[in-house]
């Protein structure tokens, strides 16, 4: 017996005791930030499901459309802030497709390295922060020293654990160092050993296969309609990844298989997760042995790189911001149009809508979330199942409140 | 008696333990402030990236346990509110009515640019500072903080409490 959602508005039907409303969140250690879920029970069982989103809007699309492409990429770092790097890319990809900038070879492998390593930082705080909701304490600990390394390796590569923005219009910030590389290989070498670690932690705890088998059991089309992407996409059967179905920065190059689950349940998508862990490990192998020398920079790239790249200085050494702005508004390479370009980001497809107006800013920009879609979801998925489940599924969508709310 | 103050073995300034009679001798100020300064209890209550770097900082690398800090699910036991992450406009009667329901003393930490200031969201959606609606005490600067950041933050909140008179003053 499921209600319309309006009903949530009026109040229960008198004589029917059981029935009650709780507001789960936005205060809730379990919703991943600040995520409000308004239910309708009958005892423990959800009758509606709404989700209530917006408690962390911070007008990211507003404040696009005043500052210049190149000033945008800081804010792409507090979207998906668990994976800051592949936003970065993401950001980066759509802007060069709508300016025509050429990324050098080298910059390109090392985009899909960071995009590696941010995926499977993102993945090991998705398992810490789901295990936990579900009752798992100890995983939490074990991916967080993992984490902790990949973190250190971003700040040694950038100055920054979270919010790096590594990448710029053509290229990346800065080069990697030998040191950087051989932290990088020592880590990759003992990370597989790491992921059956976790997984001798929970793959055979009773509590967790009860937890998360046939729990939120999504099927192929009904995941297709939710447009669930990324893993929560996957673990249902549907093979799209665009990695591998529509090719950015050097993954046409990289040799890696797309884990497919079958039962669409919580656990399909674990187990989802857990092999992209070690197909990333292993595509971040393939950059540590493949990474081609050259620039890190394309040469037709905008000017408001700092600092100034190899063989072409900036013509201000620290302009002001006016100045900043002006040189971009200078370039003819800014033209009229609209573009939309999607990536792969740990939590699904993420994609960039740009309206340009050769202004050197956006006049407008849109973000497609994975999360906003995932949490979308929610309201379908959580639908006459019980409280406890609806943790796991929040968990298992994986969500992150930043790039929801935007 | 003065046979007794020699057998008293001092843990700091002023604070004493006496062997064999499981008691500590100490002025009521400071032993308090001696309690509370070691049992920090913040709030579960995680508002956006900074709540990943605070929650590194309880994660085994930085180990927040080890001060006495353990983060409590409710608000009703816990006497800390780490603000970690962007206050907007629709969070802000949450992040207050939080704040309310934790019992005194409590003691709030801004955790990051946005919850200090606003950060680089002046927009229309975010509130410009904690301190605007909480009587903040510790500010850590920072987009976000590194977890000793975090880390140096409450030991600054440490000190304060350690410096704090009378505020029990009914008791006494």
């Amino acid at each position: 017996m499921t209600t319309e959602a309006a009903t949530l508005d009026l109040p229960v039907a008198q004589g029917d005791e059981d029935r009650y409303r709780l507001r789960l969140g936005p205060q809730h250690p379990a919703t991943h930030g600040v995520l409000r879920v308004d239910l309708e029970l009958d005892g423990e069982t959800i009758l509606d499901c709404v989700p209530q989103v917006g408690y962390l809007h911070r007008g990211f699309e507003k404040l696009a459309e005043h500052r210049t492409y190149a000033q945008n990429l800081v804010l792409t770092d507090r979207l998906d802030y668990i994976a800051a790097m592949a936003n970065n890319v993401g950001y980066c990809e759509a802007v060069e497709k709508l300016l025509a900038i050429e990324v050098p070879e080298r910059a390109q492998f090392l985009r899909v390295m960071v995009c590696e390593m941010s995926r499977i930082s993102s993945h090991l705080l998705w398992l810490a922060t789901h295990a936990l909701d579900i009752g798992a304490m100890t995983v939490f600990l074990y991916c967080f020293r993992e984490r902790e390394v990949l973190l250190e390796l971003f700040a040694e590569l950038c100055g920054a654990r979270l919010t790096t923005t590594y990448t710029r219009l053509g290229g990346v910030r800065q080069d990697v160092s030998h040191a950087i590389m051989m932290k990088l290989e020592r880590f990759v070498d003992a990370f597989p050993a790491c992921i059956e670690e976790y997984e001798t932690l929970i793959d055979t705890n009773r509590i967790w296969l009860k937890r998360t088998i046939g729990v939120g059991r999504v099927s192929a089309e009904k995941a297709v309609d939710l447009c669930l992407t990324g893993a929560s996409l996957r673990g249902s059967g549907v093979d799209y990844d665009i990695r591998k179905h529509r090719p950015y920065a050097a993954y046409d190059q990289m040799e890696f298989e797309i884990p497919l689950g079958e039962t669409g349940d919580t656990y399909a998508r674990y187990r989802c997760r857990m092999e992209e862990l070690r197909q990333s490990n292993y595509i971040l192998k393939q950059c540590i042995e493949k990474l081609p020398p050259g620039p890190i920079l394309g040469s037709d790239a905008p000017d408001l790189v700092m600092p100034a790249k190899p063989g072409r200085k900036v013509e201000v050494e620290t302009p002001a911001r006016s100045d900043l702005i002006k040189l971009i508004e200078d370039r003819d390479v800014y033209m009229e149009g609209d573009v939309y370009v999607a990536t792969e980001v740990p939590k699904g497809e993420l994609g960039f809508y740009f309206i340009s107006d050769s202004m050197g800013r956006p006049y407008r920009m849109h973000i497609r979330s994975p999360s906003f879609l995932h949490i979308g979801a929610l309201a379908s998925l959580g639908r006459g199942v019980m409280i406890a489940d609806l943790i796991a599924i929040i968990g298992t969508l994986d969500v992150v409140l930043g790039e929801c709310d935007r | 008696m003065g046979k007794m103050n020699n057998n008293l073995v001092r843990i700091e300034e002023g604070v004493s333990f006496i062997p064999g009679a499981s008691a500590i001798v100490a002025p009521l100020n400071k032993l308090i402030n001696w309690g509370r300064a070691g049992s920090i209890w913040p709030a579960t209550f995680g508002l956006a990236c900074c709540a990943i770097e605070m929650m590194a900082a309880g994660a085994a690398t930085n180990d927040l346990d080890r001060f006495g800090i353990i983060f409590r699910a409710s608000p009703r036991q816990a006497d800390c509110l780490i603000l970690a992450g962007t206050i907007t406009k629709k969070m802000a009667p949450v992040v207050r009515r939080v704040f309310d329901q934790m019992p005194e003393p409590r003691y709030v930490i801004a955790m990051g640019s946005c919850a200090c200031t606003g950060g680089l969201f002046d927009t229309y959606a975010v509130v410009q500072g904690a301190d605007e609606f909480l009587p903040v005490d510790v500010y850590i600067p920072g987009c976000p903080p590194r977890p000793e950041a975090l880390l140096e933050g409450l030991m600054k909140l440490q000190e304060k409490i350690m410096q704090e008179q009378g505020r029990w003053s009914q008791f006494v």
